[in-house]
């Protein structure tokens, strides 16, 4: 099913006798796919309002992400928390959507310093699990007005309501970039070199390490935006501050930057390999030792640590509920991207949450039908 | 104002209530006496007041949650209170209720330098909490006005910003994990150190949500190094149409600055009076800040200024010193402060698209003529959230209630050009009967559904938020 309006969206919603699969463009099958009834939001498409002065976009929630990216181009702006296209790691087809994007909190490299989707979310409109229309937040930057249900919808999954338009906050894009890169580190060292950048004045929007990069050499690689002499002013900074941690290569290159950090993004090391594949949400200094833990991984850190992408290949025996185990321990969670899903795709809750989560459910889909698989509720395994 | 009625079998429990508070809080936490009870009987929506049942000051997560167990129990609705420093009187107490004060609340529980956060009691002050990490040239971005007095714990229930949020965002944005106590005393960990925590992001929904759906006891907050230098620009123009456009272009031309700030003529003339901070006599003031080295300030003031010159500038002023900057903003935060020495002032606080501001500013004036009460605004330019300050005279009978309509008219209009009611300060009681004028029922329904997940007795900060009329239903019940 493909309404094409809001209105019909909501009728087929209020109608429905049984489980609905909340697709936007169906590039991110992130968790248990279930059998029942596809219902796709891409036809609702277009931009509603585009307003560069106030910085603000407004668009229904099938509009092709590409579509949105190519009008703020126009104007020298962009979606800031960068979000990454799954469909090379996940092996699908179609077109991503901006509520798929919305709806799976989908953030790029630059989260670290920008922020996530859902700190550019400024007002949704959905469809909950009765057919009923809500509207929450609006276009301005700042909102407070009443429980912010603009977060709650941000990254659930499509399980509260089946989003039908979204305004978000966009920024200007940098008039250059650059990055700065050491080759050779251990994973210790290279977190702790990032953790030295982040914690400078100099605006880094990009802090990744790539254990194995191409010839297989350790690549610790920080990014740089703004006005060019910004760039390069910081850039020579970065490398006074990190001279302990070896040769420090500054590249103005503006294609390599944008390719390097795309594939960061993308996590493009890993797509075309067989294996299951986790995203793991730490605080960033226990990064290595957990990839440490889990022998026969292989690891891609962004986010300064914080976010970990891991590769367990065929064979290597690493097992989800030891992934699981590693993160617990130290606090943070793991999200199952591709692969077994013997210990359930989300992360389990304690039950305190759970409770919560499932009362937040029931209330907005009593009869439980908007994508009954998927967050940690209710999952089947 | 309407409040609910305070329910008789609550009052007529309030000896039982004290003796069961006192065994799970030492005897000093447990304030009944009426001559203490009245510094709590309200916040700095000073026109409103009633005094507490009793106030509690619980020291830990622990008292918070035996001491909300018991308040559940008994059926006792509880007001948390930060600092008390609310505009929207969202610390009123209902004269059946418990205050929950979280001043006792004040440790510093771990700094994390490496992985950039800190780990607070809640009833931390704001600034407090940049002055534990600044003498590592860290700092923490929200910054509202009252930042000197205000709770982490009032900044997190009202999602605060600041004039630094157009670059660092609200409260929401900084704030990584929370230990928060529901109205059963059931205790929950959301988020930490890590960035993202899994479920559904509850912590975006706590956040703002005004004490309404638990007591937030311990937050981990985003602290970010500061920045190498920070420079103000002053610039004035003979109209407010032609300083909205300025900062419309300044937005659209790719510089971010950390704030735009704005003052009109009447607030200008006060705070000039007042602070003396030598701002230009005109329309209508900006002033814009840069962050970054000396070249990258030099660039970005320069593209900045080149931007303003084509609007015609009355005034064009860049700081050439530490000194210049602190009185460029000491005006701009004394502001509040001046026109309290000339009146009684409401501060409003919708935001609106910042391409109808010059609309919005226009619209103000005459009404202000219409009501015969005068405005002075001062706001956040960059993101739209404005604060007009409405001159009263609480002593002439009739004056607030003037003064009330004319903001609510205000407000309206600012949904009316696609903007909210409230921007950084909350609903609370005072834009409480407004919230019809923003959501449809659908709307709020929703939001209400969420109140009755996490406090199905609805006891949590009673009558705030939700129209009365909207909520009876499910505070009868």
């Amino acid at each position: 099913m493909t309404p094409n309006t809001e209105a019909d969206l909501a009728a087929i919603i209020a109608g429905a006798d049984g489980p609905l699969r909340i697709l936007g463009g169906g590039t991110r099958p992130i968790g248990a796919p279930s059998n029942c009834a596809p219902l796709s939001t891409s036809g609702l498409s277009g931009i509603t309002l585009y307003e560069p002065g106030a910085l603000t976009i407004v668009a229904q929630a099938g509009t092709p992400l590409a579509e949105i990216e190519a009008v703020l181009a126009t104007e020298g702006q962009r979606l800031a928390f960068e979000p990454m296209d799954h469909r090379g790691l996940l092996g699908t087809m179609g077109t991503p959507t901006i509520g798929g994007v919305v709806a799976v909190n989908v953030s790029g490299p630059r989260r670290i310093q920008a922020g996530a989707c859902r700190d550019f979310l400024l007002g949704v409109r959905f469809v909950d699990g009765r057919g009923t229309i809500v509207k929450n937040g609006g276009r301005v930057m700042k909102n407070v007005t009443g429980y912010d249900l603009v977060k709650l919808m941000a990254g659930s999954y499509g399980t509260l309501g089946v989003l039908t338009e979204v305004a978000l906050k966009v920024l200007p894009c940098p008039r250059s970039i650059g990055m700065v890169r050491i080759e050779g580190l251990s994973d210790e060292r290279a977190v702790s070199a990032l953790a030295q950048v982040l914690g400078s004045p100099y605006e880094i929007t990009g802090a990744a390490h790539l254990p194995k990069a191409t010839a297989g050499t350790p690549v610790t690689m920080i990014r740089l935006e703004g006005f060019e002499a910004s760039v390069l002013y910081r850039a020579g900074e970065l490398k006074r501050l990190l001279a302990e941690f070896g040769d420090v290569i500054i590249d103005t290159d503006q294609d390599r930057t944008i390719d390097a950090w795309r594939q960061i993004r993308d996590v493009t090391p890993f797509h075309g390999r067989d294996g299951d594949v986790w995203r793991l949400s730490v605080k960033p200094g226990d990064a290595p030792g957990v990839v440490a833990s889990l022998a026969g991984v292989e690891a891609l850190y962004d986010w300064g640590g914080g976010l970990i992408w891991l590769l367990a290949p065929v064979g290597s025996g690493v097992t989800g509920r030891q992934i699981r185990r590693a993160v617990a321990e130290r606090g943070g969670h793991a999200l199952l991207i591709r692969g077994d899903r013997t210990e359930g795709a989300f992360p389990p809750l304690p039950a305190p949450l759970a409770a919560l989560q499932q009362g937040l459910r029931q209330k907005f889909d009593p009869r439980q039908i908007l994508n009954p698989g998927l967050m940690a509720t209710g999952e089947p395994v | 104002m309407d409040m609910p009625i305070p329910r008789p079998e609550i009052l007529a429990r309030k000896a039982e209530l004290i003796k069961r508070l006192q065994k799970v809080l030492p005897s000093d936490a447990v304030i009944s006496d009426p001559s203490e009870t009245r510094a709590y009987e309200c916040d700095a929506l000073t026109a409103y007041k009633c005094a507490p049942l009793l106030a509690i000051l619980p020291a830990s997560t622990q008292e918070v949650s035996d001491a909300l167990a018991i308040c559940h129990d008994m059926g006792v609705p509880v007001v948390p209170r930060g600092s008390g420093t609310s505009l929207a009187g969202g610390a009123l107490p209902t004269a059946d209720s418990v205050i929950l004060g979280v001043a006792r609340l004040n440790a510093v529980l771990e700094t994390d330098y490496e992985n950039r956060f800190i780990k607070v009691q809640t009833g931390r002050t704001n600034l407090s909490v940049t002055g534990a990490v600044e003498e590592h040239g860290f700092f923490y971005a929200p910054d509202p006005s009252s930042q000197l007095a205000c709770a982490i714990a009032g900044n997190i229930a009202m999602n605060s910003g600041g004039a630094h949020c157009l670059k660092y965002g609200v409260t929401t944005n900084n704030l990584m994990g929370v230990t928060l106590v529901l109205m059963d005393g059931t205790v929950v960990e959301l988020g930490g150190a890590h960035l993202e925590a899994e479920g559904y992001d509850l912590l975006g929904l706590i956040c703002g949500s005004e004490g309404q759906l638990g007591v937030v006891t311990e937050a981990t907050l985003r602290i970010l190094r500061k920045p190498e230098g920070a420079r103000p620009v002053l610039v004035g123009f003979d109209s407010n149409e032609v300083a909205g456009a300025c900062v419309s272009d300044i937005i659209k031309a790719g510089v971010l600055p950390v704030a735009i700030e704005f003052m009109d003529r009447p607030c200008i003339e006060a705070t000039e009076a007042f602070a003396k901070a030598g701002y230009p006599m005109c329309e209508a003031l900006l002033i814009i800040e840069v962050e970054g080295s000396e070249a990258e300030i030099d660039e970005q003031l320069a593209l900045i200024e080149a931007i303003a010159r084509r609007h015609n500038p009355v005034e064009l002023r860049q700081s050439r010193s530490p000194e210049e900057s602190a009185r460029i903003w000491l005006g701009r935060k004394s502001a509040f402060g001046a026109m309290g020495q000339i009146n009684d002032y409401m501060c409003l606080d919708g935001t609106i698209p910042v391409s109808q501001l010059p609309l919005v500013l226009r619209r103000i004036r005459e009404m202000s003529g219409e009501f015969g009460l005068d405005v002075a605004n001062v706001f956040h330019a960059g993101d739209g959230n404005m604060h007009p300050l409405i001159l009263f005279d609480a002593n002439k009978p009739g004056d607030l209630e003037l003064c009330e309509t004319f903001g609510a008219e205000i407000l309206k209009l600012c949904v009316e050009v696609g903007g909210c009611l409230t921007g950084e300060h909350g609903v609370g009681i005072e834009k409480r009967d407004l919230m019809p004028h923003q959501y449809a029922p659908a709307d709020l329904e929703a939001q209400m559904n969420i109140k009755d997940v996490f406090d199905p007795k609805w006891l949590l900060n009673p009558a705030k938020v939700f129209p009365l009329a909207t909520s009876e239903a499910r505070r009868a019940a």
